[in-house]
């Protein structure tokens, strides 16, 4: 839908569909944060202020994306969705339906159409953009599942400005909390940050030429047409979530427009970092729960050309309740040392430990368990009630046979019963943490723990499930749960 | 329906077991050789004499022929078989039954494991193909759940906890220094099994068993032709094999105090006995100390200690080789080793050798009863056995 256009003011194209919105809306950020002085402190290099966000070395924009997509779900007392459009610059398999992943550990129905969207930054608010245009016209709700875990090669600037992080999308026609009241689209091609098949790090081109040949005329041009599309004067503006490149192509626009400062939205530099395809995205989650019905809302972002969209607040929006907000997540966070995160990112090798490496999960048995092992679906004992996990056939407390359904553990809390801290065992992120966990309502699982600190474990706390990457072998990515601390 | 049990009816008349440890100058086909051969000669038979064998190994071979061909055995049943680390007691209990049921007239039952060769640190086991979800735990993590749960439920702060667990491995090693055969033939300070490595916390390094390479086997014929043989027979009294639910995973009723397999193999054992009061009535005992918190676990599983009182018992000595009830007088899987599929039966040959006064430096005065116990798996999913044997019919 992208089309191309010269870069002079006036000659927005509109895309004249009804305008879908956003029925509900999750966000993910990981628990672990890296100092910016702790790099400098190791290499020797100008540290930026503050800390940016690092995924987990059990994490990736899978089991972001469907952290944040579930919360989406979990937050709209109707789900409807018909589609699924996962986008990221970092999927985990390069051949592979990545969105199927998603959908599968946010148990979405089968019946879906989906797809990965990558390659820009912008793939974010740009698969936003086609999957509003796909619900205006056929209906029923449009999951957008948006998530990132940005590299950048140690020394460089991208390492300490890019961010990991998630947030996920439910747009519909109905019941909308904030509508799309117009989007315009740019695509240009230039070389300002590229990367090929098999590198790890991007290449940028020099900052200048894309700050003043770029970023510049995008961002000035992509404003320009979608407020006049919207018929909404800078002035109107609530809230304005500029994802730029750099602070500085930012500062120029916001400028230009005239924008009190108090309007623009945080930027999550010194706290997040800049999180690739989903930062633009994590920018709205964090100031859509203060935002007051009627209140204008202008996105946009850069990359390969630009995106932006104005949206409408709805007074749906005033009972809407995100189930984690970016303001919990920016405060719920540990450190990672510099020499874990390279560890955790495979930048730095480490010797091998002296145990068998993990074998690659079996493909059919994955097939049979699709719902256990992806959507945490237990089962419960309809002859005595007894919950229990995983899904048995004749019940650990009665022995009915068969009488078992379906019983869902991932959104359930529970207790430490007793712990294990395992020195032994291989992990990126040694002691591996094992907790016994009762369930509120019943059941017990034993599995591993994350985002914890060892010697703080105790039987009794509270802890949450998380999906996760246990481990990856043959190329294979084993996808499993996991308990956390409560955030 | 509880099992009726064989009490009298078997004797064992000839046992041999390699030393264990590091073997790196044996391989399995080595080690098996040495503990048939040793107990050929101790039983004062020719091999041809065996009429069924069965061989009990983990992981160090498959099949009957992984023994028949090394001993070039002649056309005769040689049956493998595995039940995780009560795999050697496992192959005793089926000859055993094997004598009694008049199918044969004698048998073998041989255990065997070579853990040293695999290049790893621990044990490696291999799993079937699988959806990727069961939890990878290693043994030590697994068993050290134990401790924070019996801690808490009996009120020993973590400083006392870790004496108590320390103790049992102080005890084991003083037994074993008194054993040639054993893998650490050495006492360990307190303070040094305290300080030592961690491993799974508060587990140190000092509270896991040997990975050990070994081979034990035992000869059993009815109780009536023992004579024929030998002049000090011992005596099955009872086996008993449970395999659990495992239940303790998934139920949150299992409280990581107690094993309800031991519990349930042991008052089957009892019944088949006629013990009544195990805590006086037994003379001496070998027990699966994998890792020091089962020990303790297991005092009370088997009645040896009222529920929440094994750690006094512990500290008191009551287990030491000069205490009311000695446990694991031959240093148990933390001094003697362990070679899985073997372990079962050397637990077995020191009852051999105390019943017939041939243990040496750590003979005890003139046991009479002794029990053995093993089990396979983890805290809330395992198997386990105990045997009951003695010097007397009767």
């Amino acid at each position: 839908m992208v089309r191309r256009c010269e870069l002079t003011a006036g000659s927005a194209k509109a895309f004249n569909a009804p305008m879908a919105g956003i029925v509900s809306y999750g966000s993910y950020i990981p628990y672990r944060r890296l100092k910016r002085a702790a790099i400098a402190a190791v290499l020797g290099v100008p540290a930026t202020r503050g800390e940016r966000s690092v995924a987990s070395f059990d994490e990736d924009s899978v089991s972001m994306a469907v952290e944040a997509l579930r919360d989406a779900l979990k937050a709209t007392p109707t789900p409807d969705v018909r589609s699924l459009v996962f986008a990221t610059t970092t999927p985990p398999y390069a051949e592979k339906l990545n969105a199927a992943l998603v959908g599968a550990g946010a148990l979405l129905p089968a019946e879906i159409r989906a797809s990965d969207s990558t390659g820009s930054i912008r793939a974010g608010l740009s698969a936003m953009l086609q999957a509003a245009d796909a619900v205006a016209a056929t209906g029923g709700q449009a999951a957008v599942a948006i998530a990132d875990s940005r590299l950048g090669a140690p020394e460089g600037k991208a390492e300490q400005a890019n961010g990991d992080g998630a947030a996920a999308f439910l747009l519909g026609n109905e019941k909308v909390i904030a509508e799309i009241v117009a989007s315009t689209s740019l695509t240009r091609e230039y070389l300002d940050s590229w990367r090929a098949p098999g590198e790890r790090f991007a290449h940028s081109w020099e900052e200048r030429f894309a700050l003043t040949q770029a970023y510049n005329p995008l961002f000035k041009k992509i404003v320009h047409d979608v407020l006049e599309k919207a018929k909404v004067a800078p002035g109107d503006l609530a809230k304005i979530v500029l994802d730029a490149p750099n602070q500085r192509a930012a500062d120029e626009i916001l400028r230009e427009l005239k924008i009190d400062p108090a309007k623009v939205a945080d930027s999550l530099a010194v706290t997040v970092g800049q999180a690739g395809a989903a930062h633009a995205a994590l920018m709205l989650t964090a100031v859509l729960p203060a935002a007051k019905p009627g209140d204008y809302i202008l996105v946009a972002t850069v990359g390969d050309g630009a995106d932006a969209m104005v949206l409408k607040v709805t007074p749906a929006a005033a009972a809407f309740r995100p189930v984690h907000s970016v303001g919990r997540m920016v405060e719920s966070k540990g450190d990672v040392t510099y020499g874990n995160y390279l560890k955790w990112r495979e930048i730095l090798p480490t010797e091998p430990p002296r145990r068998p490496d993990p074998e690659r999960p079996a493909a059919p048995p994955m097939m049979r368990s699709e719902k256990w092992k992806f959507g945490l679906i237990g089962s419960r004992c309809t002859a005595c009630g007894t919950a229990q996990l995983p899904p048995q056939r004749v019940c650990v407390k009665c022995r009915a046979f068969d009488k078992m359904e379906a019983y869902p553990f991932a959104d359930r809390t529970g207790r430490i019963a007793t712990y294990a801290i395992d020195r032994l065992a291989y992990s990126l992120n040694p002691p591996t943490v094992n907790v016994v966990v009762d369930y509120e309502g019943g059941g017990r699982f034993m599995c591993e723990m994350t985002d914890c600190e060892p010697d703080k474990v105790a039987i009794g706390d509270e802890v949450e499930m998380t999906f996760r990457r246990l481990f990856t072998a043959d190329g294979v990515h084993n996808y499993f749960w996991k308990a956390r601390p409560k955030r | 329906m509880a099992s009726k049990g064989i009490k009298d009816r078997v004797a064992i008349i000839g046992m041999g077991c390699t030393k264990f440890g590091e073997r790196w100058d044996k391989g399995a086909d080595d080690l098996l050789c040495d503990a048939a051969y040793e107990a050929y000669a101790s039983a004062g038979v020719q091999p041809d004499d065996v009429d069924a064998y069965w061989l009990g190994t983990m992981g160090s071979g498959v099949s009957g022929l992984t023994l028949s061909e090394p001993l070039k055995i002649d056309y005769k049943p040689v049956t493998r078989v595995e039940n995780m680390c009560a795999t050697g007691s496992e192959s005793l209990r089926q000859a055993c039954y094997a004598v009694a049921s008049g199918a044969y007239d004698i048998a073998m039952a041989i255990g065997v494991e070579k853990l040293k060769d695999s290049g790893f640190s621990g044990l490696v086991m291999t799993n079937p193909p699988n959806d990727g979800t069961p939890a990878s735990m290693t043994p030590p993590a697994l068993f050290s759940l134990l401790a924070p749960a019996y801690f808490k439920k009996y009120g020993l702060d973590a400083e006392k906890g870790k004496e108590v667990i320390s103790r049992i491995a102080w005890k084991n090693h003083r037994n074993g220094a008194k054993n040639t055969k054993a893998q650490f033939q050495k006492e360990v300070s307190m303070e040094a099994i305290r300080n030592s490595p961690k491993i799974a916390d508060p587990l140190g390094i000092m509270d896991c068993s040997g990975v050990s390479d070994g081979a034990a086997a035992a000869i059993v014929v009815r109780a009536e032709d023992a004579h024929k043989y030998c002049k000090h027979p011992i005596y099955i009294k009872a086996l008993s094999f449970v395999a659990g639910p495992a239940a303790g995973p998934l139920s949150p009723e299992y409280d990581f105090t107690s094993f309800p397999e031991v519990v349930a193999s042991a008052r089957d054992a009892y019944a088949q006995a006629g013990i009544t009061n195990p805590r006086e009535q037994i003379s001496m005992a070998e027990v699966h100390d994998c890792f020091t918190p089962t020990e303790l676990v297991l005092m009370e599983d088997l009645g040896f200690s009222p529920r929440g009182h094994a750690w006094q018992d512990v500290m008191e000595g009551f287990f030491d080789l000069d205490g009311h009830l000695p446990v694991n007088p031959d240093g148990g899987l933390k001094s003697f080793g362990h070679p899985i599929g073997a372990s079962g039966l050397r637990m077995m040959y020191e009852m051999w050798l105390q019943m017939r006064g041939e243990a040496g430096p750590r003979q005890l005065d003139h046991p009479k009863v002794g029990l053995t116990h093993n089990l396979g798996g983890q805290p809330g999913r395992c198997v386990s056995f105990v045997s009951v044997v003695g010097s007397q019919v009767g």
